[in-house]
């Protein structure tokens, strides 16, 4: 059996015409649609995959940055805390200070006043002691005055040691 | 290829053997005419014979049509009208024409004779062959191929426009797409121009593939080892890298730079057997000789179970016949794809080669 013997011209010619059917029929209903179909979803399984890796990196970077803004904001309350107690501490001490100068002033006062009734007291008690002194002596000197005899004797008494010296 | 011998039709059979001992096959002669016939092209689908009650021979298939380009132009029949002889016996008249079948070949028997006669080495003296496009198994085995293919596919790219993942056969189709594309046709072509090749690659890889896996069932297909078949095939790959030859391609082939001038023809000459001669007849050859041999072995250790029947007993002999045959059919299941891998790999190779353009930065 040669194989070439064996060759059939007409199974050839059926197979060309065939496979050439086939090429063109698959090529248009089945192969074009099909490698598209596959590239368009490779197409979009690529883009997900960089719209992911891009959406990653975002999440990282908003990550990133709200931990910056906790930080700062962290910091800020800490700051304004300080400054809040520094204010507080402040108006404390000021306080404290500015009542301890009016009360001085209002003791200064207190005992301005005091020593100006003092005085104003003593000058009146000085005053009666003046009058009540006068009066006495007024009267002391009337009722001297009134005993003749003593007066006398008195001058007497006194001429006499007037006279010793 | 004289290997083939080993199969040729013995004396006996034109005697009609079968016929003689109801059609058993017991002999190492029987079984080799049994494979030879096999491994051709047949004008009707036969699934089996048997033999009844009643002594008669009894033929399971159906026939095909019969189209033939004669000396008065074209006639069709049933190949039923052959009644399953092979042996130039039964002549079919039509248009005044006498037809007969000799081995799987239909001879148109000259003007007067009545009866083929052949000569020593059994060559038909008063007959000759017509142009025979029949659907014959192997084209029957086309068609079928061809409507999966057509099944298949079209559900798979129907299936895109529901949604762009494919739902059942199209889950097994897409990977082998994506494989021929992303593993042959890409790495060989080039990414710039295979999508072009496309169409041809894929169409090729399942052809051949489908027709090798058919071939393994016992519907005894043989497409793929008809040479007719596999040459037309490389003929296609052939003029596709031809006719797609980039301008780099022919001056490499055809005056190949940095070569002695003297030398330059001479190269040519080698290239343009290489491309036209040699790479089609190692693509062609490679397919038929693999299917071919599959088929042969197969069958032949499938026949062990009659042969070592004496030596042996049936129950030993079956069991011998059943595990060989079943560890190659395992082969030959793998084989069914490596060889439609290879034939597509290697005209994707060939075409890439052919459409290729060198960047001339580097010159050799």
């Amino acid at each position: 059996m040669d194989i070439f013997n064996d060759f059939s011209i007409g199974l050839f010619a059926m197979q060309a015409f065939i496979l050439i059917v086939l090429i063109f029929l698959l090529g248009k209903f089945a192969w074009k649609p099909i490698l598209n179909a596959i590239e368009g979803r490779e197409e979009g399984i690529k883009d997900a995959l960089q719209a992911a890796e891009n959406a990653k990196k975002e999440m990282q970077n908003l990550q990133a940055d709200n931990d910056r803004l906790l930080k700062e904001a962290r910091a800020e309350r800490e700051a304004m805390l300080k400054e809040a107690r520094e204010i507080k501490d402040k108006m404390i001490s000021d306080s404290k200070e500015q009542a301890q100068l009016e009360g001085d002033k209002i003791i200064k006062q207190a005992q301005a006043a005091i020593e100006g009734e003092k005085k104003a007291a003593l000058a009146d008690i000085k005053n009666q002691v003046g009058n009540l002194s006068v009066e006495i002596a007024e009267k002391v000197i009337k009722e001297q005055l009134s005993d003749k005899d003593k007066q006398l004797k008195l001058v007497e008494g006194l001429l006499g040691d007037i006279k010793l010296n | 290829m004289s290997s083939f011998q080993g199969f040729s039709i013995s004396e006996k059979e034109k005697e009609g053997h079968f016929q003689e001992d109801n059609g058993h096959v017991d002999t190492k002669e029987e079984i080799g005419d049994y494979i030879a016939h096999h491994l051709k092209d047949a004008h009707d689908f036969h699934l089996f014979s048997y033999t009844s009650d009643s002594g008669e021979r009894k033929h399971v298939g159906f026939s095909l049509p019969v189209i033939i380009w004669s000396s008065k132009g074209l006639v069709s029949f049933m190949s039923s009208e052959f009644h399953h002889d092979d042996a130039g016996r039964t002549i079919v008249d039509k248009k005044g024409l006498k037809f007969t079948k000799i081995h799987s070949k239909i001879y148109e028997l000259d003007a007067n004779a009545t009866a083929v006669s052949f000569d020593e080495e059994h060559h038909a003296t008063n007959a000759h062959k017509v142009l025979d496009f029949s659907i014959t198994k192997s084209v029957f085995g086309i068609l079928i191929a061809g409507l999966l293919m057509f099944l298949g596919f079209f559900s798979l790219a129907k299936g895109y426009k529901k949604g762009a993942i494919p739902t059942g056969i199209g889950r097994v189709l897409e990977p082998l797409v994506i494989y021929v594309r992303d593993e042959i046709a890409r790495p060989n072509i080039g990414e710039k121009k295979y999508k072009k090749f496309m169409p041809y690659l894929l169409t090729v890889f399942f052809f051949i593939w489908i027709l090798n896996l058919i071939g393994l069932t016992p519907l005894g297909f043989n497409v793929t080892g008809q040479i007719a078949i596999t040459a037309c095939l490389a003929i296609f790959t052939l003029i596709i890298y031809m006719t797609n030859g980039s301008k780099d391609f022919w001056a490499h082939t055809l005056w190949m730079p940095g070569v002695p001038y003297l030398l330059r023809p001479i190269l040519a000459f080698l290239e343009l057997v290489g491309f036209i001669l040699i790479k089609p007849f190692s693509l062609l050859v490679r397919l038929f000789a693999n299917i071919t041999a599959g088929h042969s072995v197969v069958m032949g250790i499938a026949a062990l179970m009659i042969l070592l029947k004496a030596q042996f007993g049936t129950p030993t002999a079956t069991g011998i016949s059943f595990f060989l045959t079943l560890f190659l059919m395992v082969i030959e299941v793998l084989v069914a794809f490596l060889q439609a891998f290879i034939f597509t790999m290697l005209s994707a190779l060939f075409i890439g080669m052919a459409v290729e353009e060198h960047d001339h930065a580097h010159d050799h």
